[in-house]
């Protein structure tokens, strides 16, 4: 009875032969329509697939999705990624079925391995209205890649009450961040939270240790000694008992300072409502604190921008529907920054409409944004970036030497650095 | 066409589809990508010749994972082996409820791997005084630990041990308890006429030796899962740590992560499949797999 056995055996040819038969109607199956509005025709046939990262601020998926419901010209169908955005986006642009426009931060990996195209075209006419910082983080190799949405300062939140009551002053200086997350320290709240696995504050660190990621002529420049003293002293903290770790959110994510884990937070310009909300007229900000003598303050100018993909089905299709998204529709562009979390407008026009920014604690955050800010520096990568922030991996979590970590970190960003600039 | 052979092609058919879209392709496309400098891209163009093995094996990190992987494997296949055996003789020697036993046992392979470590990282073994763990051990006045922050002391393990035995065990019992019960029960009438007491001598002369073959599959079972093991390591530490990173999760990093190197991903993961390859193979030829019952 078997089927296997006998005359009939199907030769292996033919196997291989039916094989890729099946193979070959794969594609056909996954061209159905998946932008979850059942394939109107509304938008004269083309669409355009849209990926965003999740964000955390309620509301933000729904206006996403009424933004893309407001464009005529194609249907534009959201893809809302939640988790690991970075790692799914990279796998998404190596296909034609990944993303047309996504939001990222600039990279010149992106534009070397050709994922991007340039949008000098609909960024040309308006950029004089963009903060001159963002343009020039845009600008790779004399192309304006992406278009800035919102611009996200990230610092340190503090309750005022408990400075008071612990006799805290702010801190100027990472060993008074250290003291002070000592003091605030009790049998319910740890001091302070800089998050989970540190990744957040990698680049502050070396920012306010007088350093930088890179030089201008793209040399290593954060292996410093001050550096290595800023990881010393975070390792002391670590081991202290101050610092809360192992916290069922992250850093991005104002859980932990909204719950009372822990005095000062280390998050973002998107979280202050929510933190306002909970805590009103108790709530202050600071940047990151200098560290060792030479050091600056510090905050790191983070943010999304939205991208037109170079396997796009219709690039300029994607293209128009950037420009009419973040470029023409300033009053989305407005609620977009100011509705949901809060973030800046890296447009002036758009920003000195932002009333909620102009007053409170929202505009000691602008305030530090524009006083001690750093934006991204499309030439350190993202795989530099996992590379610096194993650094506080190997020393501060695990307790390794500093300058051997730095040493690890030297190899990887070099062997970059040698691939993209020769 | 006859009717035996549009029965063969619908009974195999979809299996085949899959194992030649999901498995051969893909690895064929590894092989020849693991030739390549594939930076961001899946269709590269230029030729490295074997370079990106040379990288990977004389890669620090990679070889630690090796390694890793090597420590996690020598404890966690005697362990899960002890446990389900143990279990399957407790729950095989049981004259009620037996049904019961076997299915409560039995129910966590049913769990999955991503579930069972959110609630082992989010509840259990939560680094806050208010986890599972963390409130036992107030009770008797131990200060709480924060189980998966860093690397020492490496309570990581716990956490990651803890929860593969008992995701496995109930798995593994099951095959045991088939074992066990088609051991003729005149080996042990046979041996209680002997004299054999029965207990310790009774299983380490019939029933360990009638558990050969099982035994043989188990640990093989065992140690490809270990090999691959992943979702739970992933799951718990994240993509933060240098410690604890068995080599998928390793080359997860370097090929699907940011970096996007394709080419060094590729040549990584053959590595490592040849590597389980020659274990597998060296594992039989030891214990003997697939050979007849003496």
């Amino acid at each position: 009875m078997s089927a296997v056995s006998g005359p009939h055996r199907p030769s292996r040819r033919a196997i291989l032969r039916s094989a890729g038969a099946l193979a070959a109607l794969g594609p056909l199956a996954a061209c159905g329509n998946n932008n979850g509005r059942g394939g109107s025709s509304s938008g004269g046939g083309k669409s355009i697939s849209q990926w965003y990262h999740q964000y955390g601020e309620k509301g933000t998926q729904q206006a996403a999705q009424k933004f893309a419901k407001a464009y005529k010209k194609a249907d534009v169908s959201i893809q809302w990624v939640a988790g690991d955005y970075g790692s799914k986006l990279s796998a998404g642009l190596l296909s034609s079925s990944g993303p047309d426009v996504f939001e990222d931060q600039p990279n010149i990996q992106m534009v070397k391995a050709k994922q991007a195209v340039p949008l000098d075209d609909i960024v040309g006419p308006v950029k004089g209205d963009y903060l001159p910082a963002d343009i020039a983080s845009h600008t790779i190799d004399g192309k304006i890649y992406g278009v800035r949405m919102i611009d996200d300062p990230q610092f340190f939140y503090y309750r005022k009450s408990l400075f008071a009551k612990a006799g805290v002053q702010v801190p100027t200086t990472l060993d008074e961040l250290i003291a002070a997350a000592a003091k605030l320290t009790n049998g319910k709240m740890k001091g302070v939270f800089l998050g989970n696995d540190l990744h957040g504050i990698a680049a502050p660190l070396v920012w306010s240790a007088g350093a930088d990621t890179l030089t201008a002529d793209h040399k290593p420049a954060y292996h410093t000694d001050a550096v290595v003293g800023g990881l010393k002293s975070l390792r002391t903290l670590w081991t202290s008992g101050h610092l809360l770790t192992g916290a069922p959110t992250d850093y991005t994510d104002p859980g932990s300072f909204l719950n009372e884990l822990c005095a000062i937070q280390f998050c973002g310009m998107w979280a202050m409502p929510a933190i306002l909300a909970k805590f009103p007229g108790d709530v202050g900000v600071f940047p990151f604190p200098k560290v060792g003598d030479a050091g600056k303050l510090s905050v790191y100018n983070g943010g999304w921008s939205a991208f037109v993909s170079s396997k796009a089905k219709d690039v300029d299709a994607a293209k128009a529907f950037v420009k009419w998204l973040w470029i023409d529709q300033t009053a989305y562009q407005k609620e977009w920054a100011l509705n949901y979390g809060f973030h800046i407008p890296p447009r002036a026009s758009i920003r000195s409409q932002a009333t909620k920014l102009q007053s409170g604690v929202a505009a000691d955050g602008v305030k530090l944004f524009n006083t001690y800010g750093h934006f991204d520096n499309p030439a350190f990568t993202p795989a530099m970036a996992t590379a610096l922030q194993a650094v506080l991996a190997d020393s501060v979590r695990s307790g390794g030497d500093p300058g051997k970590a730095l040493d690890k970190c030297d190899t990887t960003v070099n062997g970059q650095l040698k691939q993209l600039f020769g | 066409m006859s009717r035996t052979t549009r029965a063969f092609w619908l009974f195999t058919g979809p299996f085949l589809i899959g194992l030649v879209v999901f498995v051969y392709i893909p690895i064929g496309w590894s092989l020849w990508l693991s030739f390549f400098e594939a930076k961001g891209t899946v269709t590269p163009t230029r030729f490295v010749g074997l370079s990106n093995y040379a990288d990977m094996l004389s890669n620090g990190d990679f070889v630690h994972s090796l390694l890793v992987f090597t420590v996690f494997a020598a404890f966690i296949v005697p362990v899960t082996y002890a446990v389900s055996l143990g279990l399957a003789l407790l729950v095989h020697r049981l004259r009620f409820m037996k049904a019961f036993f076997r299915s409560v046992f039995f129910l966590p392979t049913a769990v999955s791997y991503v579930a069972a470590s959110l609630i082992w990282k989010m509840s259990i073994f939560q680094g806050l005084r208010f986890g599972l763990a963390n409130t036992v051990m107030g009770w008797f006045g131990i200060h709480s630990v924060s189980w998966l922050a860093s690397p020492h002391p490496p309570w990581y393990w716990l956490v990651i041990v803890s929860l593969r035995l008992w995701l496995q065990c109930g798995f593994y019992m099951i095959l045991f308890l088939a074992a066990l019960q088609s051991i003729p029960p005149h080996l042990y009438e046979a041996a209680a006429i002997d004299g054999a007491k029965s207990g310790w001598q009774t299983f380490r002369y019939i029933t360990f030796p009638q558990l050969r073959a099982t035994s043989v599959a188990v640990v093989l079972l065992l140690l490809i899962a270990a090999y691959q093991a992943f979702d739970e390591f992933y799951n718990l530490l994240g993509s933060g740590t240098t410690w604890g990173r068995t080599p998928l999760l390793y080359l997860y990093q370097v090929a699907l992560g940011q970096n996007q190197d394709y080419g060094h991903g590729s040549a990584g993961a053959l590595v490592l499949a040849v590597l389980i390859c020659v274990v597998t193979l060296l594992q039989g030829r030891i214990l003997g797999f697939g050979r007849g019952e003496d």
